[in-house]
Protein backbone atom coordinates (compact mmCIF):
# COMPACT_ATOMS: atom_id res chain seq x y z
CA UNK A 1 0.00 0.00 0.00
CA UNK A 2 1.69 3.41 -0.73
CA UNK A 3 1.93 6.06 1.16
CA UNK A 4 1.02 8.70 -1.55
CA UNK A 5 -1.51 10.53 -1.68
CA UNK A 6 -2.45 12.83 -5.13
CA UNK A 7 -1.70 16.77 -5.99
CA UNK A 8 -4.27 17.50 -8.46
CA UNK A 9 -4.22 21.45 -8.19
CA UNK A 10 -1.83 24.03 -7.35
CA UNK A 11 -2.63 27.88 -7.36
CA UNK A 12 -0.78 31.18 -6.46
CA UNK A 13 -1.42 34.60 -6.09
CA UNK A 14 1.79 36.10 -7.63
CA UNK A 15 3.99 37.82 -4.86
CA UNK A 16 4.49 41.63 -4.61
CA UNK A 17 4.38 44.56 -2.00
CA UNK A 18 0.59 44.63 -2.32
CA UNK A 19 -0.64 45.65 1.52
CA UNK A 20 -3.80 43.72 1.21
CA UNK A 21 -5.25 41.80 4.24
CA UNK A 22 -3.04 38.54 3.97
CA UNK A 23 -6.32 36.49 3.28
CA UNK A 24 -7.06 37.69 0.08
CA UNK A 25 -4.25 36.37 -1.82
CA UNK A 26 -5.42 33.25 0.18
CA UNK A 27 -8.86 32.64 -1.12
CA UNK A 28 -6.84 34.11 -4.45
CA UNK A 29 -4.28 31.11 -4.61
CA UNK A 30 -7.27 28.78 -3.12
CA UNK A 31 -9.74 29.65 -5.71
CA UNK A 32 -7.03 28.98 -8.41
CA UNK A 33 -5.83 25.72 -7.02
CA UNK A 34 -9.62 24.74 -7.31
CA UNK A 35 -9.93 25.54 -10.96
CA UNK A 36 -6.73 24.00 -11.59
CA UNK A 37 -7.95 20.38 -9.84
CA UNK A 38 -11.32 20.57 -11.89
CA UNK A 39 -12.84 20.36 -8.17
CA UNK A 40 -15.09 22.71 -6.26
CA UNK A 41 -15.26 24.51 -3.01
CA UNK A 42 -18.01 22.49 -1.81
CA UNK A 43 -15.42 18.89 -2.44
CA UNK A 44 -12.91 20.10 0.01
CA UNK A 45 -13.67 18.39 2.84
CA UNK A 46 -10.57 19.63 5.36
CA UNK A 47 -8.45 23.12 4.82
CA UNK A 48 -5.30 23.75 6.40
CA UNK A 49 -3.57 26.70 6.77
CA UNK A 50 -0.50 27.89 7.36
CA UNK A 51 -0.15 30.20 10.56
CA UNK A 52 1.02 33.95 9.68
CA UNK A 53 2.29 35.41 13.00
CA UNK A 54 2.30 39.33 12.11
CA UNK A 55 -1.38 39.63 10.89
CA UNK A 56 -3.03 39.54 14.56
CA UNK A 57 -5.90 37.23 16.08
CA UNK A 58 -7.39 36.06 12.06
CA UNK A 59 -3.38 35.16 11.41
CA UNK A 60 -2.98 32.87 14.16
CA UNK A 61 -6.30 31.08 12.67
CA UNK A 62 -5.50 30.70 9.47
CA UNK A 63 -7.52 27.69 8.82
CA UNK A 64 -10.89 29.12 10.14
CA UNK A 65 -10.03 32.48 8.32
CA UNK A 66 -9.32 31.05 4.55
CA UNK A 67 -12.68 28.28 5.69
CA UNK A 68 -14.65 31.34 6.00
CA UNK A 69 -13.77 33.98 3.53
CA UNK A 70 -14.00 30.99 0.87
CA UNK A 71 -17.47 30.47 2.76
CA UNK A 72 -18.29 28.79 5.41
CA UNK A 73 -19.03 24.87 4.05
CA UNK A 74 -18.81 22.90 6.81
CA UNK A 75 -15.31 21.52 6.54
CA UNK A 76 -12.87 20.37 8.84
CA UNK A 77 -10.10 23.06 9.70
CA UNK A 78 -6.49 23.23 11.12
CA UNK A 79 -3.34 25.29 11.46
CA UNK A 80 0.11 24.68 10.97
CA UNK A 81 2.86 26.91 12.44
CA UNK A 82 6.74 25.66 11.53
CA UNK A 83 8.20 29.48 10.51
CA UNK A 84 9.48 28.76 6.80
CA UNK A 85 8.56 25.11 6.96
CA UNK A 86 4.88 26.19 7.62
CA UNK A 87 3.19 25.33 4.39
CA UNK A 88 5.07 21.97 4.45
CA UNK A 89 3.70 21.31 7.33
CA UNK A 90 0.60 21.97 6.74
CA UNK A 91 0.38 19.85 3.32
CA UNK A 92 1.70 17.43 6.37
CA UNK A 93 -1.23 17.46 8.37
CA UNK A 94 -3.48 16.88 5.51
CA UNK A 95 -1.92 14.17 3.93
CA UNK A 96 -2.07 12.50 7.27
CA UNK A 97 -5.48 13.02 7.59
CA UNK A 98 -6.33 11.50 3.49
CA UNK A 99 -3.72 8.50 4.41
CA UNK A 100 -5.43 7.97 7.20
CA UNK A 101 -9.12 7.57 5.11
CA UNK A 102 -10.66 10.58 6.86
CA UNK A 103 -10.85 12.73 4.28
CA UNK A 104 -10.70 12.02 0.20
CA UNK A 105 -10.14 16.45 -0.73
CA UNK A 106 -7.93 18.55 1.23
CA UNK A 107 -7.31 22.19 0.54
CA UNK A 108 -3.73 23.69 1.67
CA UNK A 109 -3.61 27.46 1.94
CA UNK A 110 -0.58 29.62 3.16
CA UNK A 111 -0.42 33.29 2.78
CA UNK A 112 1.16 36.67 4.18
CA UNK A 113 1.59 40.12 3.98
CA UNK A 114 4.97 41.44 5.42
CA UNK A 115 6.25 44.71 6.49
CA UNK A 116 9.68 46.97 4.90
CA UNK A 117 12.72 46.09 5.76
CA UNK A 118 14.49 43.65 8.14
CA UNK A 119 11.51 41.46 9.78
CA UNK A 120 11.75 42.23 13.46
CA UNK A 121 10.17 40.32 16.71
CA UNK A 122 7.33 41.67 18.57
CA UNK A 123 7.06 44.42 20.28
CA UNK A 124 7.60 45.04 24.29
CA UNK A 125 10.16 43.87 26.32
CA UNK A 126 10.57 40.69 25.98
CA UNK A 127 13.35 39.72 27.86
CA UNK A 128 12.27 35.74 27.93
CA UNK A 129 12.30 35.66 24.10
CA UNK A 130 15.50 34.46 22.12
CA UNK A 131 13.76 36.53 19.26
CA UNK A 132 13.95 39.59 21.25
CA UNK A 133 16.64 39.25 23.11
CA UNK A 134 18.87 38.65 19.87
CA UNK A 135 18.44 42.32 18.22
CA UNK A 136 18.11 43.99 21.83
CA UNK A 137 21.29 42.37 23.13
CA UNK A 138 23.36 41.43 19.84
CA UNK A 139 21.95 44.13 16.81
CA UNK A 140 21.57 40.21 15.31
CA UNK A 141 19.38 40.13 12.26
CA UNK A 142 18.47 37.57 9.67
CA UNK A 143 20.56 38.51 7.09
CA UNK A 144 23.87 38.57 9.55
CA UNK A 145 23.02 34.32 10.18
CA UNK A 146 22.93 33.99 6.74
CA UNK A 147 26.17 36.11 6.12
CA UNK A 148 28.04 33.92 9.41
CA UNK A 149 27.20 30.63 6.58
CA UNK A 150 28.46 32.57 3.90
CA UNK A 151 31.52 33.69 5.34
CA UNK A 152 32.41 29.89 6.20
CA UNK A 153 31.91 29.16 2.34
CA UNK A 154 34.54 31.85 1.42
CA UNK A 155 37.46 31.00 4.52
CA UNK A 156 36.85 27.02 3.85
CA UNK A 157 36.09 26.62 0.39
CA UNK A 158 37.59 29.32 -1.25
CA UNK A 159 34.02 30.65 -2.37
CA UNK A 160 34.05 34.55 -3.90
CA UNK A 161 31.58 36.93 -3.29
CA UNK A 162 31.63 36.68 -7.47
CA UNK A 163 30.26 32.65 -6.70
CA UNK A 164 27.36 34.30 -4.74
CA UNK A 165 26.49 36.94 -7.63
CA UNK A 166 26.31 34.00 -9.93
CA UNK A 167 23.52 32.36 -8.28
CA UNK A 168 21.48 35.59 -7.88
CA UNK A 169 21.84 35.82 -11.87
CA UNK A 170 21.03 32.95 -12.69
CA UNK A 171 17.82 33.03 -10.48
CA UNK A 172 16.81 36.13 -11.72
CA UNK A 173 17.30 35.09 -15.10
CA UNK A 174 14.78 32.15 -14.19
CA UNK A 175 12.47 34.04 -12.91
CA UNK A 176 12.21 36.22 -16.21
CA UNK A 177 8.92 34.10 -17.49
CA UNK A 178 7.41 33.48 -14.16
CA UNK A 179 3.97 35.24 -13.99
CA UNK A 180 4.30 34.90 -10.08
CA UNK A 181 7.12 36.49 -9.23
CA UNK A 182 8.20 39.76 -7.82
CA UNK A 183 10.94 40.66 -9.59
CA UNK A 184 11.46 40.29 -12.84
CA UNK A 185 14.69 41.34 -14.29
CA UNK A 186 17.99 40.12 -15.77
CA UNK A 187 20.48 41.03 -12.99
CA UNK A 188 24.40 41.43 -13.58
CA UNK A 189 27.22 39.82 -11.73
CA UNK A 190 28.71 43.55 -11.58
CA UNK A 191 24.94 45.59 -10.24
CA UNK A 192 25.24 42.11 -7.47
CA UNK A 193 28.67 43.56 -6.49
CA UNK A 194 27.63 46.98 -6.69
CA UNK A 195 25.39 46.57 -4.37
CA UNK A 196 25.77 48.07 -0.71
CA UNK A 197 27.12 45.29 1.57
CA UNK A 198 24.79 44.54 4.28
CA UNK A 199 26.18 42.11 6.34
CA UNK A 200 29.97 41.14 4.96
CA UNK A 201 30.36 39.54 2.66
CA UNK A 202 26.60 39.73 1.56
CA UNK A 203 25.43 42.33 -0.78
CA UNK A 204 21.83 43.41 -0.40
CA UNK A 205 21.48 42.00 -3.88
CA UNK A 206 22.39 38.48 -2.32
CA UNK A 207 19.85 38.53 0.09
CA UNK A 208 16.39 37.81 -0.49
CA UNK A 209 13.50 40.53 0.16
CA UNK A 210 10.30 39.77 2.03
CA UNK A 211 7.20 39.64 0.36
CA UNK A 212 3.40 39.33 0.19
CA UNK A 213 2.02 36.59 -1.58
CA UNK A 214 0.01 33.58 -1.12
CA UNK A 215 -0.14 29.72 -2.58
CA UNK A 216 -1.98 26.58 -2.30
CA UNK A 217 -2.71 23.19 -3.25
CA UNK A 218 -4.87 20.67 -3.46
CA UNK A 219 -4.67 17.29 -2.64
CA UNK A 220 -6.54 13.70 -2.69
CA UNK A 221 -6.46 10.40 -1.91
CA UNK A 222 -5.15 8.93 -5.14
CA UNK A 223 -8.31 6.86 -5.08
CA UNK A 224 -10.50 9.60 -5.22
CA UNK A 225 -8.35 11.04 -7.98
CA UNK A 226 -8.93 7.76 -10.14
CA UNK A 227 -12.69 7.93 -9.26
CA UNK A 228 -12.60 11.74 -10.59
CA UNK A 229 -10.86 11.33 -13.12
CA UNK A 230 -8.17 13.95 -12.25
CA UNK A 231 -4.53 14.85 -13.47
CA UNK A 232 -2.43 14.06 -10.59
CA UNK A 233 1.05 13.81 -9.19
CA UNK A 234 2.34 11.51 -6.62
CA UNK A 235 3.56 13.19 -3.13
CA UNK A 236 6.23 10.79 -2.23
CA UNK A 237 7.32 12.68 0.48
CA UNK A 238 7.06 15.21 3.32
CA UNK A 239 9.72 15.82 5.20
CA UNK A 240 9.42 17.73 8.59
CA UNK A 241 12.02 16.40 10.95
CA UNK A 242 13.40 18.41 14.39
CA UNK A 243 17.24 18.51 14.67
CA UNK A 244 18.99 15.89 16.72
CA UNK A 245 20.97 16.77 19.68
CA UNK A 246 23.30 18.16 19.63
CA UNK A 247 22.75 20.86 17.18
CA UNK A 248 26.00 22.37 16.43
CA UNK A 249 25.65 24.86 13.71
CA UNK A 250 24.48 28.60 14.73
CA UNK A 251 20.59 29.22 13.54
CA UNK A 252 18.19 31.91 14.14
CA UNK A 253 17.29 33.24 16.51
CA UNK A 254 19.67 31.31 18.81
CA UNK A 255 22.55 32.91 21.02
CA UNK A 256 24.37 29.69 20.86
CA UNK A 257 24.56 26.12 19.98
CA UNK A 258 23.90 22.61 21.64
CA UNK A 259 26.79 21.74 23.37
CA UNK A 260 28.65 18.30 21.92
CA UNK A 261 30.48 18.18 25.35
CA UNK A 262 28.44 15.01 26.51
CA UNK A 263 27.21 14.18 22.78
CA UNK A 264 29.17 13.67 19.86
CA UNK A 265 27.64 15.80 17.12
CA UNK A 266 25.32 13.12 14.55
CA UNK A 267 26.00 12.13 11.56
CA UNK A 268 24.61 14.54 9.14
CA UNK A 269 23.79 18.88 9.99
CA UNK A 270 20.51 19.48 10.60
CA UNK A 271 19.94 20.58 6.87
CA UNK A 272 21.36 17.64 5.89
CA UNK A 273 18.96 15.22 7.80
CA UNK A 274 16.06 17.57 6.54
CA UNK A 275 15.99 16.40 2.92
CA UNK A 276 17.56 12.72 3.82
CA UNK A 277 14.18 11.76 5.38
CA UNK A 278 12.56 13.05 2.25
CA UNK A 279 14.65 10.76 0.22
CA UNK A 280 14.07 8.15 2.86
CA UNK A 281 10.45 8.08 2.83
CA UNK A 282 10.23 8.68 -1.04
CA UNK A 283 12.26 5.20 -1.62
CA UNK A 284 14.32 8.22 -4.16
CA UNK A 285 17.80 9.75 -4.11
CA UNK A 286 18.93 13.12 -4.97
CA UNK A 287 20.82 10.89 -8.71
CA UNK A 288 16.48 10.66 -8.88
CA UNK A 289 16.05 14.58 -8.69
CA UNK A 290 15.43 16.47 -12.15
CA UNK A 291 14.97 20.16 -10.24
CA UNK A 292 14.83 21.34 -6.85
CA UNK A 293 13.62 24.42 -5.21
CA UNK A 294 15.60 25.26 -1.95
CA UNK A 295 15.58 28.30 0.46
CA UNK A 296 17.77 30.65 -1.40
CA UNK A 297 17.67 33.18 1.46
CA UNK A 298 21.10 34.65 0.94
CA UNK A 299 22.86 33.65 -2.67
CA UNK A 300 25.31 31.88 -0.59
CA UNK A 301 22.96 29.68 1.02
CA UNK A 302 21.72 28.14 -1.93
CA UNK A 303 25.14 26.59 -2.66
CA UNK A 304 24.94 25.17 0.89
CA UNK A 305 21.80 23.35 -0.58
CA UNK A 306 23.53 22.15 -2.79
CA UNK A 307 25.07 20.36 -0.74
CA UNK A 308 22.38 19.66 2.04
CA UNK A 309 20.13 17.95 -0.72
CA UNK A 310 22.76 15.83 -2.13
CA UNK A 311 23.51 17.16 -5.67
CA UNK A 312 27.35 17.32 -4.65
CA UNK A 313 29.98 16.75 -1.93
CA UNK A 314 30.60 19.74 0.93
CA UNK A 315 32.48 22.16 -0.55
CA UNK A 316 31.76 21.66 -4.59
CA UNK A 317 29.05 23.68 -4.90
CA UNK A 318 30.52 26.97 -6.24
CA UNK A 319 31.83 24.67 -9.14
CA UNK A 320 28.40 23.67 -9.76
CA UNK A 321 27.19 26.99 -10.36
CA UNK A 322 29.93 28.35 -12.51
CA UNK A 323 29.33 25.51 -14.88
CA UNK A 324 26.10 26.23 -15.05
CA UNK A 325 24.50 22.65 -13.59
CA UNK A 326 22.24 24.52 -11.87
CA UNK A 327 20.86 26.77 -14.46
CA UNK A 328 17.97 25.66 -16.69
CA UNK A 329 19.81 23.56 -19.56
CA UNK A 330 21.56 22.26 -16.80
CA UNK A 331 21.84 18.57 -15.14
CA UNK A 332 20.02 19.38 -12.40
CA UNK A 333 18.43 22.87 -12.47
CA UNK A 334 17.94 24.92 -8.61
CA UNK A 335 15.29 27.42 -8.39
CA UNK A 336 13.77 27.17 -11.79
CA UNK A 337 11.03 29.29 -10.62
CA UNK A 338 13.42 32.27 -9.82
CA UNK A 339 13.63 31.52 -6.29
CA UNK A 340 13.59 33.17 -3.11
CA UNK A 341 15.48 35.53 -5.18
CA UNK A 342 12.90 36.70 -7.54
CA UNK A 343 9.85 36.47 -4.90
CA UNK A 344 11.28 37.56 -1.85
CA UNK A 345 10.32 35.65 1.36
CA UNK A 346 5.97 35.41 2.41
CA UNK A 347 6.76 32.83 5.31
CA UNK A 348 3.99 30.78 5.83
CA UNK A 349 3.24 30.73 1.74
CA UNK A 350 6.81 30.01 0.75
CA UNK A 351 7.31 26.39 1.25
CA UNK A 352 4.23 25.45 -0.56
CA UNK A 353 5.02 28.35 -3.60
CA UNK A 354 8.01 25.55 -3.69
CA UNK A 355 5.94 22.64 -4.51
CA UNK A 356 3.68 24.86 -6.77
CA UNK A 357 6.75 25.28 -9.08
CA UNK A 358 7.53 21.39 -8.71
CA UNK A 359 3.93 20.35 -9.91
CA UNK A 360 4.08 23.27 -12.55
CA UNK A 361 7.54 21.64 -14.04
CA UNK A 362 6.45 18.48 -13.60
CA UNK A 363 3.52 18.50 -15.43
CA UNK A 364 5.42 20.69 -18.20
CA UNK A 365 3.36 23.73 -17.44
CA UNK A 366 6.10 25.62 -16.16
CA UNK A 367 5.96 28.09 -19.40
CA UNK A 368 9.43 29.92 -20.44
CA UNK A 369 11.64 27.98 -18.01
CA UNK A 370 10.40 24.54 -18.09
CA UNK A 371 13.08 22.07 -17.16
CA UNK A 372 12.46 19.45 -20.09
CA UNK A 373 11.42 15.94 -19.25
CA UNK A 374 11.55 16.68 -15.24
CA UNK A 375 9.95 13.82 -13.50
CA UNK A 376 11.15 14.54 -9.58
CA UNK A 377 11.13 17.74 -8.35
CA UNK A 378 12.82 18.18 -4.33
CA UNK A 379 12.12 21.14 -1.86
CA UNK A 380 13.85 22.08 0.57
CA UNK A 381 13.75 24.60 3.90
CA UNK A 382 14.63 25.61 6.99
CA UNK A 383 13.41 28.33 9.42
CA UNK A 384 13.23 29.42 12.91
CA UNK A 385 12.91 27.53 16.01
CA UNK A 386 14.30 23.78 14.41
CA UNK A 387 11.64 23.83 11.87
CA UNK A 388 12.37 22.59 8.49
CA UNK A 389 10.76 20.46 5.52
CA UNK A 390 11.45 18.96 2.31
CA UNK A 391 9.17 17.73 0.07
CA UNK A 392 9.47 15.23 -2.92
CA UNK A 393 7.05 15.05 -6.06
CA UNK A 394 7.22 12.74 -8.72
CA UNK A 395 5.21 11.79 -11.88
CA UNK B 1 33.88 48.31 33.54
CA UNK B 2 33.91 48.57 36.87
CA UNK B 3 31.75 51.85 36.85
CA UNK B 4 28.58 52.32 39.57
CA UNK B 5 26.14 53.99 36.85
CA UNK B 6 26.90 50.28 35.06
CA UNK B 7 24.51 47.43 35.30
CA UNK B 8 24.59 44.18 32.64
CA UNK B 9 21.91 44.75 29.63
CA UNK B 10 20.80 41.29 30.55
CA UNK B 11 20.53 40.14 34.21
CA UNK B 12 22.90 37.06 34.86
CA UNK B 13 23.87 36.00 31.33
CA UNK B 14 27.66 36.85 32.24
CA UNK B 15 30.02 38.79 34.71
CA UNK B 16 31.91 41.39 35.17
CA UNK B 17 35.13 42.99 36.07
CA UNK B 18 38.75 42.11 35.92
CA UNK B 19 38.57 38.16 33.73
CA UNK B 20 34.64 38.70 32.56
CA UNK B 21 32.81 35.47 31.70
CA UNK B 22 29.73 33.88 30.10
CA UNK B 23 27.35 32.42 33.30
CA UNK B 24 25.73 28.87 31.32
CA UNK B 25 24.63 26.55 33.06
CA UNK B 26 26.07 22.69 32.96
CA UNK B 27 24.00 19.50 33.78
CA UNK B 28 25.65 17.44 36.99
CA UNK B 29 25.27 14.10 35.34
CA UNK B 30 26.13 14.59 31.62
CA UNK B 31 28.09 17.47 31.86
CA UNK B 32 26.27 18.94 29.28
CA UNK B 33 26.50 22.85 29.25
CA UNK B 34 24.10 25.20 28.57
CA UNK B 35 24.29 29.03 27.02
CA UNK B 36 22.05 30.76 27.45
CA UNK B 37 21.38 28.89 30.91
CA UNK B 38 18.95 26.40 31.21
CA UNK B 39 17.66 25.89 34.68
CA UNK B 40 14.93 22.95 34.90
CA UNK B 41 15.55 20.27 32.55
CA UNK B 42 18.84 18.48 31.09
CA UNK B 43 18.34 18.86 27.13
CA UNK B 44 20.72 15.93 26.18
CA UNK B 45 17.64 13.36 25.18
CA UNK B 46 19.57 10.38 26.89
CA UNK B 47 19.81 12.02 30.40
CA UNK B 48 16.74 13.04 32.31
CA UNK B 49 18.51 15.23 34.81
CA UNK B 50 16.95 18.04 36.58
CA UNK B 51 20.26 19.36 38.40
CA UNK B 52 21.90 22.22 36.31
CA UNK B 53 24.79 24.06 37.68
CA UNK B 54 25.90 27.73 36.99
CA UNK B 55 28.95 27.61 35.33
CA UNK B 56 31.15 29.88 33.76
CA UNK B 57 32.18 29.30 30.13
CA UNK B 58 36.09 29.74 28.66
CA UNK B 59 36.35 33.54 28.26
CA UNK B 60 38.79 32.66 24.59
CA UNK B 61 37.78 30.67 21.73
CA UNK B 62 38.29 30.70 18.19
CA UNK B 63 35.91 32.20 15.56
CA UNK B 64 33.48 29.90 13.65
CA UNK B 65 32.64 32.57 11.37
CA UNK B 66 32.09 36.58 11.42
CA UNK B 67 30.44 39.47 9.77
CA UNK B 68 28.71 42.93 10.78
CA UNK B 69 25.68 45.27 10.54
CA UNK B 70 26.45 47.64 7.93
CA UNK B 71 22.81 49.11 8.68
CA UNK B 72 21.23 50.17 11.74
CA UNK B 73 19.28 46.92 13.17
CA UNK B 74 15.64 47.25 13.99
CA UNK B 75 14.11 47.91 17.84
CA UNK B 76 14.52 46.44 20.05
CA UNK B 77 18.46 47.15 19.29
CA UNK B 78 19.32 50.87 21.03
CA UNK B 79 21.53 52.49 18.35
CA UNK B 80 24.77 53.94 20.30
CA UNK B 81 25.07 57.00 17.78
CA UNK B 82 23.80 58.86 15.53
CA UNK B 83 24.52 58.45 12.47
CA UNK B 84 24.75 54.50 12.90
CA UNK B 85 28.49 52.93 13.38
CA UNK B 86 28.34 49.87 12.07
CA UNK B 87 29.58 46.90 14.18
CA UNK B 88 31.12 43.46 13.79
CA UNK B 89 29.63 40.31 15.47
CA UNK B 90 30.99 36.75 15.49
CA UNK B 91 30.24 33.01 16.15
CA UNK B 92 32.87 31.55 18.50
CA UNK B 93 33.51 27.99 19.24
CA UNK B 94 35.07 27.17 22.69
CA UNK B 95 36.35 24.10 22.74
CA UNK B 96 35.83 22.64 26.13
CA UNK B 97 32.32 23.23 26.13
CA UNK B 98 31.62 21.99 22.51
CA UNK B 99 29.80 25.00 21.61
CA UNK B 100 29.54 27.98 19.32
CA UNK B 101 28.32 31.40 20.76
CA UNK B 102 27.63 34.50 19.20
CA UNK B 103 28.38 37.78 20.50
CA UNK B 104 29.67 41.29 19.09
CA UNK B 105 33.40 42.34 18.13
CA UNK B 106 34.90 44.40 21.04
CA UNK B 107 34.92 48.60 19.82
CA UNK B 108 37.67 49.33 17.16
CA UNK B 109 37.56 45.83 15.51
CA UNK B 110 35.92 44.58 12.49
CA UNK B 111 35.65 41.81 9.80
CA UNK B 112 39.22 43.01 8.70
CA UNK B 113 40.38 41.84 12.09
CA UNK B 114 39.01 38.49 12.12
CA UNK B 115 39.43 35.18 10.35
CA UNK B 116 37.71 31.62 10.86
CA UNK B 117 39.88 29.87 13.44
CA UNK B 118 41.55 33.11 15.04
CA UNK B 119 41.65 33.30 18.48
CA UNK B 120 39.32 35.94 20.21
CA UNK B 121 38.55 36.75 24.14
CA UNK B 122 35.57 37.87 25.74
CA UNK B 123 35.40 41.52 27.16
CA UNK B 124 32.39 43.37 28.68
CA UNK B 125 31.56 46.84 27.08
CA UNK B 126 29.08 49.05 27.05
CA UNK B 127 26.24 48.61 24.72
CA UNK B 128 23.78 51.32 24.95
CA UNK B 129 22.52 54.18 27.77
CA UNK B 130 19.18 53.75 29.12
CA UNK B 131 16.70 56.05 30.01
CA UNK B 132 17.96 55.98 33.65
CA UNK B 133 21.10 57.09 32.03
CA UNK B 134 22.40 53.51 33.11
CA UNK B 135 25.21 52.37 30.89
CA UNK B 136 24.39 48.41 29.78
CA UNK B 137 26.92 46.88 29.37
CA UNK B 138 27.30 43.24 27.25
CA UNK B 139 29.60 40.59 26.55
CA UNK B 140 32.12 40.98 23.89
CA UNK B 141 34.74 39.16 21.55
CA UNK B 142 38.01 40.88 20.75
CA UNK B 143 40.44 39.67 18.80
CA UNK B 144 43.78 38.24 20.49
CA UNK B 145 47.34 39.02 18.85
CA UNK B 146 48.50 35.39 17.58
CA UNK B 147 51.92 35.81 19.71
CA UNK B 148 51.87 32.65 22.11
CA UNK B 149 49.42 31.28 20.58
CA UNK B 150 49.24 27.62 20.34
CA UNK B 151 47.90 24.99 17.28
CA UNK B 152 45.28 26.65 15.07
Amino acid sequence: MSNDVAIVGVGMHPWGKWGRPFQSYGVHAARAALADAGLDWADVQLVVGGETVRNGYAGYVAGATFAQALGWNGARVATAYAACATGAQALDTARARILAGMCDVALVVGADTTPKGFLAPNAGERHDDPDWLRFRLLGMTNPAYFALYARRRIDLHGATPEDFALVKVKNARHGLANPCARYRKEVTLDEVLASPVVADPLHLLDICATSDGGAAVVLTSQDYARRRGLAALRLRAVATVAPTFPNTVIEMPNFATDSSAAVAPAERTFRDSIAHAAYEEAGLGPEDVSLAEVYDLSTALELDWYENIGLCAPGEAEKLVRDGVTAIGGRVPVNPSGGLACFGEAVPAQALAQVCEVVWQLSGRAEGRQVEGATVGVTANQGLFGHGSSVVVSV
Amino acid sequence: MASANAAPAVEGWFTSGEAPALLGTRCARCRTVFFPREAAFCRNPACDSDQLDEVELSRRGRVWSYTDARYQPPPPYVPRADPYEPFALAAVELEAEGIVVLGQVADGHGVADLAVGAPVELVVEPLYTDRAGVVRTVWRWKPVAAAGEGRA
